[in-house]
């Protein structure tokens, strides 16, 4: 008998649970007009549910309790009512079309792409996010690598986690308010998904394809959101970080990186001394290269090969730089040659040759790179 | 008919004499042709997969009880993650079910045995050296298969470990145990029914799984020809799905969720069999809707394949394509829908009694409603993109396979119990086993629900803060769960044992042939065909 109160007092609870704690671990409304339109669709089918669930299951706690035997109940013997089982299939048919309407609505205004500001490609990459701002006037060029910014010593348990754990980056992708930005999603090596709850949108950025998505965001503020389709190793690694700006804010911003382009294209025909290159080497390495063959050069054998000592570090220059400007094919050692630059392809390659007791002794300068890459 | 079962019988090892019992040793379980033998094989094989995976999902939970990587690292956490799905789906759930099938179809139907016995040896006994083959990689070098159960390319072509390719070979494997199996499945059922026991007479069990074999013919040779462009892909330089030889790695999504979808209902009709004959057992009243319940699980095997894009409704399919799989996938809810309805109609006005089984049978019903649910929303595309591959899904699936499908294999197990062994559990630790077990599954995947809602992606070995309170509580309630699968061991040895003789009906209001045979049921089940009584049918 107490088992039975029991089963029901559990049941109530876990009805009445998801009820308590909507506000704070509900879906979250978001900024824009869609992921509003999309939480109340939510809202819509979870209330259309609860409601079904408590006439339910109210019918059958309730003849749980009368109906028992314990309870001298008789059973009765009928097996079936034509009346009540066309009920039960018409009322369920006619809430299901309640429900595509709106949703049918809100999908359609999804798809209304088209009219954009500004385009902006997202790249995925094992692990990061590659954002390429699509403007004409620039030849397409400018662009930056979105990583994760959490230190290793946070994650491993050695020092405080901060308050954006895993959800902070180096470089968020910034756009305007109240303007309609486009995104071209796609991937670099493995399926990839660029999600941002806030705005109540996700696409799969799949390698060799192009997928779509737009938004229009009236609040500045940042938003974070997360890869979501295993993509290896670090795919709890990579997450997604859109800071939004005011428009005249972001207009400044764009201005000034613009210009900063300018100088990183000139660059490219500098010489640099072995110190300039081993600095700004080691930077590229540990944005680039550590995540797999670690910041110690040893890498994790036999998945990521180390690089201390190897023929390829220690061998001809050309070799070691054609390696890492077209990769490996077929392994995880992607082609770096169309991710970095001519200067930072020069730098980290010095920087290997020079690194971890390596010592090749020769010099890597951006030009050596552009010879080699035809670019 | 009976001709092939004799000669079936007589090229077995054990001659034709009908009175004998088994062989004795080793040699009854690796040369059995006897369907009971080899149920009982399938049902330990999955149950040794169950702690398998469940031991997985414990390191899971584990890494996952905080946040921050403390246990494991993130390559071996997705070995992790991969292996506990493909464990639990291929060597637990399914196994289970032939298990069950195997030793009920013939006693149900009025059959001696089923009607491919041979077959039915060797369709087990692929199994192990496939499991024992794809566990094997665990400890090869590079690690074992990590792209997760739903294996997409090109993580597990170009980029997947070498040991992909042991992989492949034992998804062919178990793909040929499948397939075997449910011919013999199909073939018993059509073939060796009583005279009398017409297709509308016929248990739901018989039903449901009739309908599974076919959904098993139709699919697992998809699943095969994806892992074979799988292996051309990463051996024979082809570019099925690799989009820079021109190839389409969304391809390989369709193939497998063409495979997939239906998958889902072969791990779910059954259990719907299983609850049928339960509830009206124990409600001692005859099932309500027998022919709406044969024309739902029909409907629902038919749109299982006609919906498998739902799974993929963020890869970037035309409006016209989201629409129709939105659609197509909320039409299932209506004769799932029926289903729960005829189930609360059986209750309704019965005599009901709370022995383990119908325990379970009843938390199926409402627990499998509230994973039916999480799937309705699922299937509003515009909401999909908010809870696609978040813990939200897994908190769906996890509710429609752990409360869905393996507590109906833990209620037929109860139930049938008596008449495998001829022996009475004990009935007050099977209840212990049920409480736990519901409380824990709740805890376990109950707030999955709303971390999901929150944000966190499934398949990360680490999360951000605000996950932190749901994923404690979920690792709490896997403990609580896992071990109290323990209990289970315990409640079976024992009734195994020390259990009370139990009657040939060992439940006043169990219907079916099955019930007509003494206990334990005689090696042969039904070496004349017999009569079907109308009390025994449940059409
Ligand atoms: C995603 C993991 C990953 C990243 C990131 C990565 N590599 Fe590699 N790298 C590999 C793998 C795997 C190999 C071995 C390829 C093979 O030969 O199969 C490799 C091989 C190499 C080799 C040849 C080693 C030898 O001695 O054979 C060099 C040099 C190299 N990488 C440089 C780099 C540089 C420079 C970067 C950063 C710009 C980088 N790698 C980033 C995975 C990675
Ligand atoms: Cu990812
Ligand atoms: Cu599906």
């Amino acid at each position: 008998m107490k088992q039975k109160i029991s089963f029901v007092g559990i049941l109530l609870g876990l009805i009445s649970a998801p009820l308590a704690l909507a506000d704070q671990l509900n879906m979250r409304r978001g900024v824009t007009d869609i992921s509003g339109q999309v939480y109340d669709l939510h809202m819509t089918i979870l209330w259309i549910c609860i409601a079904m669930g408590v006439v339910v299951f109210g019918v059958m706690f309730w003849s749980i309790i009368h109906h028992r035997r314990s309870a001298g109940h008789e059973a009765a013997q009928f097996h079936g009512s034509t009346k009540l089982e066309l009920t039960w299939t018409i009322v369920p048919t006619l809430i299901l079309v309640a429900m595509a309407i709106p949703a049918t609505q809100t999908l359609i205004a999804m798809y209304d792409t088209g009219g954009e500001d500004m385009t902006v490609e997202v790249r995925g990459y094992q692990w990061k996010w590659q954002y390429k701002y699509l403007d004409d006037d620039y030849n397409n060029t400018f662009g930056f690598f979105s990583t994760l910014a959490t230190p290793q010593d946070e994650i491993r348990n050695q020092s405080n986690k901060g308050e954006h754990y895993l959800l902070e980056v180096d470089n968020a992708l910034r756009i305007p308010t109240n303007r309609k930005v486009r995104f071209l999603i796609t991937a670099e090596d493995v399926i990839h998904a660029w999600w941002v709850p806030d705005f109540g949108i996700k696409r799969d950025a799949i390698p060799g394809m192009l997928n779509e998505l737009w938004t229009i965001v009236e609040e500045p503020g940042v938003y974070r959101g997360q890869c979501t389709e295993l993509c290896g190793k670090d795919h709890g690694f990579m997450p997604v970080v859109v800071e939004v700006l005011e428009e005249a804010e972001f207009d400044a911003w764009y201005a000034q990186e613009m210009a900063n382009e300018s100088i990183r294209q000139e660059a490219l025909s500098k010489t640099f001394t072995h110190e300039e290159l081993m600095a700004q080497g080691e930077e590229v390495y540990g944005t680039f290269c550590a995540s797999c063959h670690q910041p110690n050069g040893q890498g994790l054998p036999p998945v990521f090969p180390s690089l201390v000592g190897t023929t390829v570090v220690t061998g001809p220059r050309d070799e070691h730089i054609k390696l890492v400007i077209d990769g490996v094919n077929g392994s995880a050692m992607q082609a770096f040659g169309k991710q970095l630059d001519a200067a930072q392809l020069g730098a980290v390659v010095h920087y290997e040759r020079h690194a971890w007791g390596n010592n090749a002794g020769d010099i890597t300068q951006p030009r050596d790179v552009l010879e080699l890459s035809g670019q | 008919m009976s001709e092939v079962i004799h000669a079936g019988h007589q090229d077995s090892d054990h001659g034709s004499d009908h009175d004998h019992g088994p062989d004795k040793g080793l040699a009854r379980w690796l040369f059995t042709t006897n369907h009971k033998d080899i149920g009982t094989l399938y049902l330990w094989f999955s149950f040794a997969m169950l702690f398998i995976g469940g031991i997985m999902a414990l390191v899971i939970r584990t890494e996952l009880f905080q946040p921050g990587l403390q246990f494991v690292d993130p390559a071996f956490f997705n070995q992790m993650t991969t292996n506990h799905g493909l464990i639990m789906v291929f060597g637990a759930i399914m196994p289970a079910f032939v298990g069950l099938a195997n030793w009920l179809l013939p006693m149900q139907v009025g059959a001696p045995d089923m009607a491919l016995p041979r077959m039915n040896n060797l369709s087990f006994w692929i199994l192990p050296f496939a499991f024992g083959m794809m566990l094997s990689t665990l400890f090869m070098e590079g690690g074992g298969p990590n792209f997760g159960w739903t294996f997409y390319a090109p993580l597990s072509t170009t980029y997947a470990p070498d040991s992909v390719t042991f992989f492949i070979f034992a998804v062919h494997m178990m793909g040929a145990s499948s397939i075997m199996g449910s011919i013999n499945i199909i073939a018993t059922i059509l073939n060796m029914r009583a005279p009398g026991m017409t297709l509308m007479k016929m248990p739901l069990f018989v039903w449901t799984w009739l309908i599974t074999a076919y959904l098993l013919i139709a699919v697992m040779p998809v699943l095969a020809g994806a892992v074979t462009m799988m292996l051309f892909d990463i051996h024979f330089g082809t570019s099925f799905f690799n989009a820079a030889g021109g190839g389409d790695p969304v391809m390989f999504q369709h193939i497998f969720w063409f495979f997939g979808h239906p998958e889902v209902y072969i791990m779910i009709l059954p259990a719907f069999g299983i609850v049928s004959h339960i509830i009206p057992a124990f409600a001692r009243k005859p099932l309500f809707g027998y022919d709406s319940m044969v024309y739902a699980v029909a409907s629902i095997a038919f749109l299982s394949f006609i919906v498998w894009a739902h799974h993929m409704f963020t890869v970037g399919m035309p409006l016209a394509g989201q629409l129709f799989f939105m659609y197509s996938t909320m039409l299932i809810a209506i004769p799932t829908g029926v289903k729960v309805f005829n189930w609360t109609a059986t209750m309704w006005q019965g005599s009901m009694s709370f022995e383990t089984p119908m325990l379970f049978a009843i938390a199926f019903v409402v627990l499998f409603t509230i994973g039916g649910f999480s799937g309705l929303m699922l299937a509003i595309t515009p909401a999909d993109y908010q809870y696609h591959d978040t813990y939200f899904v897994v908190a769906h699936f996890h509710y429609v396979l752990v409360p869905g499908a393996l507590f109906s294999i833990i209620a037929a197990v109860y139930f049938w119990f008596p008449k495998w062994t001829g022996k009475m559990y004990n009935e007050t630790m099977g209840k212990a086993h049920f409480w736990l077990s519901f409380i824990g599954v709740n805890v376990t995947f109950f707030p999955q629900h709303f971390s999901g809602l929150a944000g966190m992606p499934r398949r990360i070995p680490d999360y951000a803060l605000q996950f932190a309170d749901f994923n404690m509580i979920s690792s709490i309630g896997a403990f609580i769960f896992g071990f109290s699968q323990l209990v289970f061991l315990y409640v079976i040895i024992h009734g195994i044992r020390k259990g009370k003789p139990a009657k040939a009906r060992a439940w006043e209001g169990a219907r079916g042939l099955e019930w007509t045979l003494p206990s334990p049921a005689p090696y042969h089940s039904f070496t004349q065909p017999p009569h079907v009584p109308d009390a025994e049918v449940q059409g």
